[in-house]
């Protein structure tokens, strides 16, 4: 191992980038955890808010469609570093408001807390689209045949619409999941420790730009790939039981 | 007609009464008096926007043809290196590139004496270089991959007929399938046009002055911390809804698709 690495000319950059003490692979590998979990986290608060943002836009009242939609447009026209940073602003000043009249001190809010109540937002916008989409695709007569039954809402919603729609959301929704997990990186211009600013950290400390920046790289190609053979399963099963794309083009 | 007739629905008018007010409390109850100060500086951002925009979709646009084309019908010695970098640049945050481009190439240049002493050291000394360029790779990964499906998705009957009529194999390609390419992707291309514009900001990472490199300076200077960002937020929504429009009508340009 070492041979080859001598024989490389890379010993430096292992060296620096080794997980005990003098090198930073500890703190890259820390800045990833953080990353994973706040994509995880706001990918899920992201569904949450589609779900049902997508059930509003479809069945809701005309109020509520015509917010959903000010709140979608809104977010996806505006670059996501600007909400970040007004969404974190109005967040920790709301909630410092309300602690205050409860009789509280300054809350310090946590950089996770607030990475993932910002990005989750954001993909609460990009999920409902998504998602609305693919319960239009689903045959009306399904969740009419449903109804029929006298199912209540929820569970037609459990039981129906959401194992048909899985099939069409599910490439959109590993689209949205790279996006989470490249969104983290923005993070870094508010100061949170995630890994491009853990990265910046230890690359401007040891003047190793490349080495550093090229091996946070490989770790969020990684994480990229991962998650593309995970989604593509995904679909595989949701998509169970349903003729093949090939077969029915032909 | 029809749209003013939907916008006179009563909730739809109640609505558009209560976005009246928040302007209007807005506007008096919060504080605009650095405008004027700093209004130079927010046009010459603006500006700085703008031109980035432009020239990175249009430089990156003309790298994407040669990367969809070499992933779509190239060889395998010139698609899998075009497969990879659109692979590449796809997973992994623009932010990421931006600074390996910026600090990375930025510290391995001054180690050589002759690009130190070639006559193009004064730009590279500058961020806006390293910004284009970055941006650029980044426009032209996304839509390489765009172009690789518009490419084989031109009918295969059009280009048979071009071929039959012996036209030129460049000929066909300018005149056939890559005006009917661009054709079938051009609401893509609208969208990921906007994409760009929401890139830009991070340019400002890298000490290029543009409009949200100004708001930012105003919020340090002043510490007024919404009402900068609104405005900003205002500037982008007015930039991505012309984007739109124009892409519309290019749209619209298009035969037996109305």
């Amino acid at each position: 191992m070492e041979l080859i690495l001598e024989w490389l000319g890379m010993t430096e950059s292992a060296a620096l980038l080794s997980l005990s003490a003098p090198g930073w692979g500890a703190n890259l590998l820390r800045g990833l955890a953080n990353s994973l979990q706040i994509a995880l986290g706001a990918f899920g608060m992201g569904l949450v808010i589609g779900l049902f943002g997508a059930y509003g836009k479809l069945y809701g009242g005309p109020i509520l469609r015509d917010l959903l939609a000010i709140y979608t447009t809104v977010i996806r026209a505006v670059p996501e570093l600007v909400l970040i940073l007004i969404l974190y602003y109005v967040g920790t000043d709301l909630i410092n408001k309300a602690s205050g009249l409860l009789g509280y001190g300054r809350v310090e809010i946590s950089g996770v807390v607030a990475g993932i109540w910002v990005l989750g937002i954001v993909q609460g916008a990009y999920a409902t689209e998504i998602l609305r989409g693919a319960i239009q695709a689903v045959p009306p007569g399904q969740i009419e045949a449903a109804r029929a039954y006298g199912m209540p809402t929820l569970m037609t919603m459990r039981r129906v619409t959401i194992p048909a729609m899985m099939a069409f959301a599910t490439p959109g929704l590993a689209n949205l999941w790279l996006i989470a997990t490249k969104d983290t990186a923005l993070l870094a211009v508010v100061g949170f420790n995630e890994l491009t600013l853990e990265t910046k950290q230890a690359a401007s400390s040891t003047r190793a730009y490349f080495t550093f920046f090229l091996a946070a790289g490989g770790l969020y190609l990684m994480v990229t790939l991962c998650s593309g053979a995970v989604f593509s399963r995904i679909e595989k099963w949701a998509r169970r039981g349903q003729p093949s794309l090939k077969e029915a083009s032909t | 007609m029809s749209s003013i007739k939907s916008l006179m629905q009563p909730h739809r008018i109640v609505l558009m009464a209560l976005f009246a007010a928040f302007v209007l409390w807005c506007a008096l109850s919060l504080r605009w008096d650095w405008i004027p100060k700093y209004a130079p500086l927010a046009l010459e951002g603006l500006w700085t926007t703008i031109w980035i925009l432009v020239v990175t979709t249009v430089l990156g646009f003309f790298l994407a043809i040669p990367l969809g084309l070499a992933q779509a019908i190239g060889p395998w010695y010139l698609s899998a290196p075009a497969r990879v970098f659109c692979t590449v640049i796809r997973g992994t945050p623009l932010l990421l590139q931006i600074w390996l481009l910026y600090y990375g190439l930025g510290s391995l240049f001054p180690q050589f004496p002759w690009i130190r002493s070639s006559e193009l050291w004064p730009y590279l000394r500058q961020a806006w270089p390293y910004a284009v360029l970055a941006l650029t790779l980044s426009y032209a990964g996304y839509e390489g991959e765009v172009m690789r499906g518009a490419f084989s998705g031109v009918a295969k009957g059009q280009l048979e007929a071009a071929k039959s009529f012996g036209m030129p194999r460049v000929t066909m390609f300018r005149r056939i399938w890559l005006p009917q390419a661009i054709r079938n992707v051009l609401p893509t291309l609208g969208g990921e046009t906007i994409l760009q514009l929401k890139a830009t900001p991070l340019v400002a990472t890298i000490t290029v002055v543009e409009i949200y490199a100004v708001s930012s300076r105003v919020r340090s200077d002043t510490f007024i911390v919404y009402e900068p960002l609104l405005l900003l937020a205002l500037a982008y929504m007015v930039i991505a809804g012309l984007i739109g429009l124009a892409f519309k009508r290019f749209e619209n340009q298009v035969p037996g698709r109305r």
